[in-house]
């Protein structure tokens, strides 16, 4: 997998993860270009595009697109369910996820998808698996009264 | 789920980012973002040493602003200090703001490696995966020079924890592709191949990835992967719905692992052993077996799983081509998709058929469908799923079907969506060349392309059209005809123009015969569209007329009149304006005989690779058109030239394109095209220009310069040959363009031609890996005594970009007398650091400079009689390598370059060449018989030349051929 994206139906970007080394003006080039062609594809249409010299997979869940692009022999479908995977994950982690959650917690949506694929590739497939490492991260975390007296402003 | 999970208290950062949310305007949220960072800026810069609470949010903020699209300049080195914080969430937050912000500072670069190393030895597992996922993130190579040699320990240690091992197998797949040079797995490989067998599916799931993509760049060394690929998959597809607990999805089994699996077997042939293989087809058939079983689940996700894993095992079956029982089932599941009701199906199904229709056991089980995809392409909403269709018409068209595909294609063409259009056109136009038959229907078809969808039709494709009725004097009269009736529309696109002007210029005569298309009605008609046409085709209209001036005589005064109207002769435009000036005095003061001379018919063009076809191969990128393709385009294009009158008498060629500006010089895109006959010092000048006269003693500054690199240092000397060279070699013998050479990193094509006593050559150099080629050079050197007998000089141009590049490098060779070895191609380059060095043989072969020679029966005996002397003649009989098929011998003697002589043997089984081989001192006669036995498969070769060397190389050459 070259990159995922998350995006808003107003095209507003959720979360970038980024598998393949280009500058930030790429980075945003791509990202504009590739919101345009998806928010424009009507509903009952196809989940893969070819995309430059990639293949595009998406999928809407709610208001949220989840778009990967892929290399050329890569598997669309499977492609299709590492995004349902995913969506799966942030589900169970945040109780019926919607996009505010991501927005809020935009640093667990990150952890997350670090548990689930690295590099691109998928690490570990078991919900189970990927959602007891996140769960013995955040007990590791520290008891939240420590900072209730830390002022803010 | 814990309370904790929902964020982690880090109020300032929900109050900040619902500020945000809350700014009516961009300008309100740029103020606001403003204010955030003066506030972080100061708190950083402030006397108070921040907490740790306070760093992680202040650059989990930053982090925030970042994401949003803004640049941020400051707080790297705070998330750097969180690194080394033994809290968990600090260091996480440091570890995600570099992940995502990093750049090559390398002051801190170097502290960040410093805390993953800390990290890497903590063996606390939490952190050790924290700083894995940090480097497989960012990737860079300062990390894989750090711990490129590390992790591969981590890897395979017996008592790393699971997920450790999992982070390690993808960190090291990540390093990899950045840095291969890096990476050395050495004594690793066979315990990370054995990961196969590791115990926790998980595992086994991270580090196939890795093990693939080994596999693909060594093959050898990972081959052992396969047989434990087969025996996972075996279990996995044999195994119950429920048996892999967890992994199971939506009751398929492990989904993920066994696309992953399937895909790592496509980096090798099917299995040697028996055994093996055995098991594997066994998987397949129960994969393709379970598509047939009834679901388990209504759910998508269970069919997408389900059918993920049949498409992978469809690309393996078609990756070993080798098995046509598993071919056939696979086209007729994919068949069943084609009418899925799922869109995601049918798409894929289109797409996987493709490849299907290349291989010959399925390729018939392919057309069977063909009604369907018709229907698809009419019907399907989605224009993504529409392009499949049209696809994958292209790919089964043959023979057979080729007239209602291109009817089809160009009826769809009507309503086709502008994005898909211009390919659609190259494709018509290339199956309508590839599978003519008669070239009335070519003809007609490209005529109907132009005007259906003229915007689209690009240069090349309505230059083809021209090439080809120039060489087929069958299909003359027709086109005329046909052009002249097209041209009656009111309306009619511009190329359409060019091709009338064209093709009546050179044949109105043909139909002026008709009262109705008279050479006053063929101006009349041709001259209306003028002032409409732009200046390129205006200057073609210009030559058209001065053509139609030597035709018919009979409009020679309407058309100089024309010509000195003012809109002419006194053009703006330099191009319109000459030419009206110098046709309008060749008209009044040249004679009939010298109209006549100058203003002959266009000589059929040399045969080469269509244009169309690299034109759409440039289009889909570098591997869409496979070589097999272009090769069989070529032989069939071949044929469609119609090679077999080529070569007429040089000296009316010369006389006819001496001067004559023809109405499009360009035609064939290469300067070659042009000058073809022309007086043949003035093309050696244009190529001896380059050459320098330096003399065969002196060779061309590339090949000093390689002295200079070797003297430099002695590691980097030109490899020897590769042993396959000469088998490359004989390749070439009888074509000019392919591909000479391929491996893993590098592709490189041939382009050539050749005239007299001079040849010029392109190399195209494609970058096969995603990763640029650094000090890449090529030096072409003639080895031994080939130095005094053919002279090579290159213009090499660095060429390191990934895919083809845009400058090929022309290497040229003069022939000073014969030869019988080949130039040296050596290329340098640095892939990753290791230094490639590899050297070719140029498929330079004497043969190559054959100019054909057309003669009599009575003359071909007389010479051979001539050349009686035992040393002039070399004789071979030898067993057929190759189909002794007539067309493929025919199109192989042609490819040789000499004239092949009908009419001549007695025997009509046989086949009888003559030519002239051009070198700089002296020309060398050749006579050739081949008689083929087919009954025994052999052949003897007979050959006669004035020089007996040449006999024998030609021999030589020759027998490897047949």
């Amino acid at each position: 997998m070259q990159f995922m994206l998350l995006f808003s139906r107003q095209g507003k970007l959720r979360l970038q993860k980024w598998y393949v080394p280009l500058s930030d003006k790429e980075k945003k080039k791509i990202t504009r270009e590739l919101v345009q062609t998806v928010l424009a594809r009507k509903p009952k249409m196809c989940s893969f595009l070819e995309w430059r010299d990639m293949k595009i997979v998406y999928k809407r869940y709610a208001s949220l697109y989840f778009c990967c692009a892929i290399e050329n022999q890569d598997n669309e479908l499977i492609t299709l369910e590492i995004i349902h995977r995913y969506v799966e994950l942030l589900d169970k982690y945040f109780g019926s996820v919607c996009e505010l959650d991501i927005i809020f917690n935009f640093e667990k949506a990150y952890f997350i998808l670090d548990e689930f694929l690295l590099g691109g590739e998928a690490q570990e497939t078991s919900k189970k698996n990927v959602l007891k490492a996140i769960e013995q991260a955040d007990l590791l975390q520290e008891p939240r009264h420590e900072y209730f007296a830390v002022p803010v402003y | 789920m814990p309370a904790v999970s929902k964020g982690d208290g880090m109020r300032g950062l929900a109050v900040f980012i619902s500020d945000i949310r809350n700014c009516k305007s961009k300008e309100a949220e740029i103020k606001r973002i403003n204010k955030e960072l003066a506030n972080i800026r100061s708190k950083f810069k402030g006397d108070k040493a921040l907490d740790g609470y306070s760093k992680k949010k202040y650059v989990c903020k930053l982090l925030f602003i970042f994401l949003l699209g803004h640049d941020i300049d400051f707080g790297h080195m705070e998330a750097v200090n969180l690194l080394s914080s033994n809290k968990y969430t600090e260091k996480q937050i440091g570890y995600l703001f570099i992940s995502v912000l990093v750049n090559s500072n390398s002051e801190l670069i170097r502290l960040i490696n410093n805390a993953i190393k800390n990290d890497l030895s903590s063996r606390n597992p939490t952190f050790m995966c924290l700083a894995l996922h940090c480097i497989a993130n960012v990737g860079s190579r300062e990390m894989a020079e750090a711990f490129a040699s590390e992790i591969p320990r981590i890897l395979v240690a017996g008592d790393t924890m699971d997920s450790v091992k999992q982070s390690a197998a993808l960190c090291l797949l990540r390093l990899y592709k950045t840095s291969p040079d890096l990476v050395m797995m050495g004594e690793w490989t066979s315990r990370v191949v054995h990961l196969l067998n590791d115990q926790h599916m998980g595992v086994v799931t991270a580090a196939i990835s890795l093990i693939t993509c080994l596999s693909q760049k060594n093959p050898d060394e990972f081959k052992t992967c396969v047989s434990l690929a087969v025996s996972r998959l075996s279990r996995i597809v044999s195994s119950a719905s429920t048996d892999l607990q967890d992994y199971t999805y939506y009751f398929v089994p492990a989904p993920w692992l066994s696309c992953k699996l399937l895909r790592l077997l496509q980096c090798y042939p099917p299995p040697e052993d028996g055994a093996v293989k055995g098991r594997l087809v066994e998987c397949l058939e129960t994969i393709l077996n379970k598509a047939q079983e009834p679901p388990k689940s209504k759910k998508v996700q269970h069919s997408n799983a389900k059918n993920a894993i049949l498409f992978e095992a469809i690309s393996l079956i078609i990756h070993y081509d080798s098995e046509p029982n598993l071919l056939v089932r696979a086209c007729n599941q994919l068949g069943q998709f084609l009418q899925h009701r799922e869109t995601n199906l049918r798409y894929l199904a289109l797409e996987s058929m493709c490849t299907l229709a290349s291989s010959e056991f399925s390729h018939e089980a392919v057309k069977t469908h063909i009604e369907t995809v018709i229907n698809a392409l009419k019907t399907e909403r989605d224009v993504s799923v529409r392009q499949r269709a049209a696809d994958l018409l292209y790919a089964m068209c043959d023979r057979s079907n080729a007239k209602q595909i291109v009817a089809e294609m160009l009826s769809y063409l009507e309503t086709a969506d502008y994005s898909i259009r211009e390919e659609m056109v190259l494709k018509v136009a290339i199956l309508a060349e590839k599978y003519a038959v008669d070239y009335s229907w070519y003809v007609d078809t490209i005529l109907n392309l132009i005007r259906i969808a003229g915007d689209y039709v690009s240069e090349e494709v309505w230059y083809r059209v021209i090439q080809i009725v120039i060489n087929r004097d069958d299909v003359q009269g027709y086109a005329a005809k046909t052009v002249f009736e097209a041209l009656q529309a009111p309306a009619c696109h511009e190329n359409m123009v060019k091709v009338g002007g064209y093709i009546l210029g050179e044949f109105g005569n043909l139909i002026a015969g008709d009262p109705r298309s008279s050479p006053l009605v063929q101006f009349n008609l041709l001259h209306s569209k003028f002032h409409l046409c732009s200046v390129p085709t205006r200057a073609l209209l210009l030559s058209a007329y001065i053509k139609f001036i030597n035709l018919f005589p009979e409009t020679k005064a309407t058309i100089q009149e024309v010509l000195r109207c003012d809109s002419q002769i006194r053009n703006s435009d330099v191009e319109l304006q000459q030419r009206a000036v110098e046709y309008l005095k060749l008209s009044s003061i040249a004679s009939t005989d010298v109209l006549a001379t100058v203003l002959e018919e266009m000589p059929p063009f040399p045969e080469r690779e269509s244009s169309i076809l690299a034109k759409l191969k440039k289009k889909k990128g570098p591997g869409a058109v496979s070589v097999t393709e272009l090769e069989d385009n070529k032989r069939e294009g071949g044929e469609l030239n119609g090679e077999g009158d080529r070569g007429p008498d040089p000296a009316a060629m010369a006389s006819s394109n001496a001067s004559t500006p023809s109405p499009s010089a360009d035609l064939l895109g290469i300067r070659s095209a042009a000058p073809v006959g022309a007086a043949p010092t003035s093309v050696g000048s244009l190529l001896v220009d380059v050459f320098s006269e330096a003399g065969p003693a002196a060779p061309s500054a590339a090949v000093n310069d390689d002295g200079f690199l070797s003297s430099a240092s002695p590691s980097e000397d030109p490899a020897p040959p590769l042993s396959e060279a000469d088998e490359l070699l004989n390749k070439f013998v009888c074509k000019n363009n392919g591909v000479l050479f391929e491996n893993q990193l590098l592709q490189i094509g041939i382009k050539s031609e050749y005239r007299q006593n001079l040849g010029r050559m392109y190399l195209f150099y494609g970058n096969k890996t995603s990763v640029q080629f650094a000090s890449f050079t090529t030096t072409v050197s003639c080895p031994g005594e080939l130095q005094s007998q053919l002279n090579a000089s290159d213009q090499t141009s660095g060429t390191t970009g990934r895919g083809w590049s845009p400058d090929p490098t022309g290497t040229q060779h003069r022939v000073l007398t014969d030869f019988s070895d080949a130039p040296l191609l050596n290329i340098k380059f640095r892939y990753g650091g290791a230094l490639q060095n590899l050297t070719l043989k140029l498929p330079v072969t004497i043969n190559k400079f054959f100019q054909p020679t057309e003669m009599t029966s009575h003359d071909f005996f007389q010479r051979w009689k001539q050349l009686s002397q035992p040393q002039q003649e070399a004789q071979k009989i030898f067993k057929a390598n190759h189909s002794m098929d007539t067309e493929v011998l025919k199109a192989k003697l042609l490819g040789l370059g000499t004239a092949l002589l009908d009419d001549v043997d007695p025997n009509s089984e046989n086949y009888v060449c003559a030519g002239v081989i051009q070198t700089k001192g002296q020309q060398v006669g050749c006579l050739l018989r081949l008689e083929p036995n087919g009954q025994a498969q052999m052949y003897r070769l007979t050959l006669r030349c004035s020089k007996d060397s040449v006999s024998r190389r030609l021999c030589e050459l020759l027998a490897e051929q047949f």
